[in-house]
């Protein structure tokens, strides 16, 4: 069969999948946990516990605040320590529960057996509630809430459901790891959510590199059987897991600018996602655990790992398992190297969002730039078909209304220019400024009207 | 060929003659009447075009001081009262005096007060390194050390001190048009009183942080612990979100405030002596003992009475 790509730009970086081979860990527990309440797109989540409670894995400790929010629970049992603000990732203060751990014992109500749960409920209500209640959110990256997305405005019907395993960005292994490892709770994720979009069909994509967990997700369907749902292999090519892009190489149709993808009927979700569905709905686990990659290309074979983790684990605690930070990593990496974050605090928390912990060596540090040479890569590059170094120029002479024009706010952020940029030119930096100042501009101009 | 050069000279001349006609009378019917009193004030101020004064330039703030006959929304910060007095004089009407400001840089986040526990490499833009992080210290408050805003100064009045990497005023060039206070992601800089000859107290440090934090980020930072807020018997110090600020139309300049700073966040410019701290603190127990004693009768005298 011909394998699926979208139609313009990308780039081919070397995947090195180094940790694609390490079965997934169950980390051990902390002394102690930090459980952001800002873990989702949207307004951060109101604590609902107070100092000196004593809480249990899986209790609901942050209550969604508003529309586009998402419940937190808590990911160990013990008592809260403090309720106060402590810096993330990037080094910026949000609020944080500080829980110890004491013991491990799991709220009422929640199915912890390793045994598979095949039926599906029938009320919709019923599974979008389930969701809701379980603080689900999208795993791919964003971390947009789940129960939002599944349910389409009126008018607005999904025609076609894509489950995103493409895993594009090299390094991470963690979608590949849970493909092959809880590949059947995946499928029953797909089928609930297939359900509740009202029996749309549903692809799962899988990129080519990826043959081990084709065929095995490929297995899975003939052995559960649930109808319309079937397996597509993608191209190799970076961001082949972008929303838009993964709809154009499935369903040949591109989301015109400024719009959802369920304007052109497709629901993108991510497979780690169609995992955290299949626990909140068929074993009413809360999303507390997630998969992450320890790997990088400077440190040995032996320190590579996919870890079972749960939230609130301080990403240097993790590190401290194999020894803290190896001596030969220049730059620590949350997420993948092409999207991810630049670790600034390493104490910081891990988040229900958090893919991988990435150690890059001496030769991905930043080099010096130089003049543009209007060689265009950039331009060949982008996936979305904008002109970044058009962009950035636009960008510094403030010109707010060719930066409009030029759909600065399609941007997705891929890092392609960058990547392709001989000149080494800081691209994406200028571009992602002008795409805030646009969007703030467009969402005043809306709030006009 | 003669005959030629004639006409063409001819007809060329008499076209120009009919056309500046035209010319003269289009001008006539069709000319806008400008007050002239635009033009003088437009001369009488500084021509810097900077905005300070939230008029795209000095002939907008001109065109909008005759449009509301008086200057009750309008001042140029560069000019100060000077030249405010001279266009009220063009107006013909009153100016309230504003104090003379400049900027001030509020951050003690040199390199030896404040660890750097990371490195950005990304653009050197204040602006873009603010969205992306918290800084490259602990400090997610602090300067960034990137140069916005002096690269925003048209007067050349701000500059990078390579040493400490924060930016400095050279107080003689600013002329408090705001410019960056405005392009400051950190909201650092601020326009504070300038102060007789000079002289000013202020607190150079925004920090919100609690103190442990604030303290482990920055050797010199605000903690929060308001002390200062205790001694000022001007009651010109408030303290907020855990940093201190003082109102610099109440400071009587009496330099308590700098001497009990546990940290050094507070700091006093263009004093002719440097200060003395043993000797204010000296100063500052010597009047809270006679306070204390002052209590002391007064409570007896109640007891008595």
């Amino acid at each position: 069969m011909a394998k699926l790509t979208f139609s313009i730009g990308g780039i081919h970086p070397a995947d090195n999948k180094l940790a694609r081979d390490c079965k997934i860990e169950t980390l051990p527990l902390p002394d102690t946990v930090y459980v952001s309440m800002a873990q989702h797109l949207g307004a951060p989540a109101t604590p609902v516990v107070a100092v000196g409670d004593s809480v249990k894995a899986g209790q609901v400790i942050g209550e969604a605040s508003a529309f586009i929010s998402a419940r937190v629970h808590s990911p160990v049992s013990g008592t809260v320590k403090s309720v106060a603000p402590r810096k993330d990732l990037a080094g910026f203060s949000c609020m944080h529960v500080e829980i110890a751990v004491e013991g491990d014992e799991w709220a009422e109500g929640i199915d912890l057996s390793p045994d598979l749960v095949t039926a599906i409920p029938e009320d919709r209500d019923f599974i979008l509630d389930r969701i809701k209640a379980c603080g689900v959110v999208g795993l791919g990256g964003a971390t947009f809430p789940t129960h939002v997305k599944l349910n389409p405005p009126a008018g607005k019907t999904a025609e076609c459901l894509i489950l995103n395993g493409a895993e594009c960005e090299p390094f991470l292994t963690s979608d590949y790891r849970i493909l092959l490892e809880r590949t059947d709770e995946i499928v029953v994720g797909a089928a609930i959510m297939q359900k509740v979009l009202g029996g749309c069909p549903c692809v799962i994509g899988i990129e080519e590199n990826k043959p081990e967990a084709i065929a095995a997700v490929g297995l899975a369907l003939q052995r559960l059987g649930y109808p319309g749902i079937r397996v597509e292999t993608l191209k190799k090519r970076y961001p082949q897991g972008g929303e838009k892009q993964l709809i154009d190489a499935v369903m040949h149709r591109q989301v015109h600018s400024g719009g959802l993808p369920i304007d052109v009927g497709a629901v993108v979700q991510n497979v780690a996602t169609a995992l955290a569905v299949y626990e909140a709905v068929q074993k009413n686990k809360p999303l507390v655990t997630n998969v992450l990659t320890v790997t990088g290309d400077c440190i040995s074979p032996e320190k590579q790992h996919n870890y079972l983790f749960r939230i609130g684990m301080p990403l240097s605690w993790i590190a401290g398992l194999d020894g803290g930070v190896p001596e030969a990593a220049v730059k620590i990496v949350s997420g993948g190297p092409m999207m991810g974050k630049a670790v600034a605090n390493f104490d910081a928390a891990t988040v229900k969002g958090s893919s991988s912990i990435l150690y890059l060596g001496e030769s991905t540090r930043r080099r010096s730039e130089s003049p543009c040479i209007r060689c265009g890569r950039c331009a060949d590059a982008c996936p979305m078909g904008l002109e970044p170094f058009l962009l950035k120029k636009l960008y510094a002479f403030g010109d707010t209304e060719a930066l409009e024009r030029n759909a600065v706010q399609d941007c997705i952020e891929c890092g392609c220019c960058q990547y392709s940029c001989p000149a080494f030119l800081p691209l994406l930096d200028n571009i992602r400024m002008a795409k805030s100042q646009i969007m703030g501009i467009i969402r005043a101009r809306n709030a006009k009207k | 060929m003669t005959q030629t050069v004639i006409w063409t000279v001819a007809i060329l001349t008499v076209l120009g003659l009919l056309l500046s006609l035209l010319l003269f009378w289009v001008a006539r019917k069709f000319r806008v009447e400008e007050d002239p009193r635009i033009d003088d004030i437009e001369k009488t101020l500084p021509g810097a075009n900077c905005g300070g004064c939230g008029f795209a330039g000095c002939r907008a703030f001109a065109d909008a001081a005759v449009k509301a006959g008086n200057l009750d929304a309008n001042y140029c910060p560069v000019g100060g009262n000077e030249v405010m007095k001279r266009v009220a004089a063009i107006l013909g009407c009153e100016v309230k005096e504003a104090p003379a400001l400049v900027a001030v840089v509020r951050c003690n986040g040199s390199c030896a007060n404040r660890p750097r526990c990371n490195i950005y490499e990304g653009e050197r833009s204040c602006k873009v390194k603010a969205a992306l992080y918290g800084g490259d210290t602990l400090c997610s408050f602090g300067c960034l050390g990137c140069g916005d805003c002096v690269a925003a100064c048209q007067f050349g009045a701000l500059s990078m001190n390579e040493e400490s990497s924060l930016p400095e005023v050279d107080e003689s060039k600013c002329t408090a048009c705001g410019k960056c206070a405005s392009v400051c992601p950190k909201r650092i800089i601020e326009l504070r009183g300038k102060g007789p000859r000079g002289m000013r107290e202020y607190v150079s440090c925004v920090n919100k942080d609690k103190g442990p934090v604030a303290r482990k980020a920055c050797a010199a930072a605000c903690i929060g612990c308001g002390i200062c807020v205790k001694t000022c018997q001007h009651s010109a110090i408030r303290l907020e979100d855990n940093v201190a600020y003082i109102d610099y139309s109440k400071c009587k300049l009496c330099r308590e405030c700098e001497a009990v700073c546990p940290t050094g966040a507070i700091h006093g410019v263009n004093f002719p002596k440097p200060l003395d701290k043993e000797a204010v603190k000296k100063r500052i127990e010597e009047r809270k003992a006679r306070e204390k004693a002052a209590a002391e009768t007064e409570k007896k005298e109640v007891n008595n009475g």
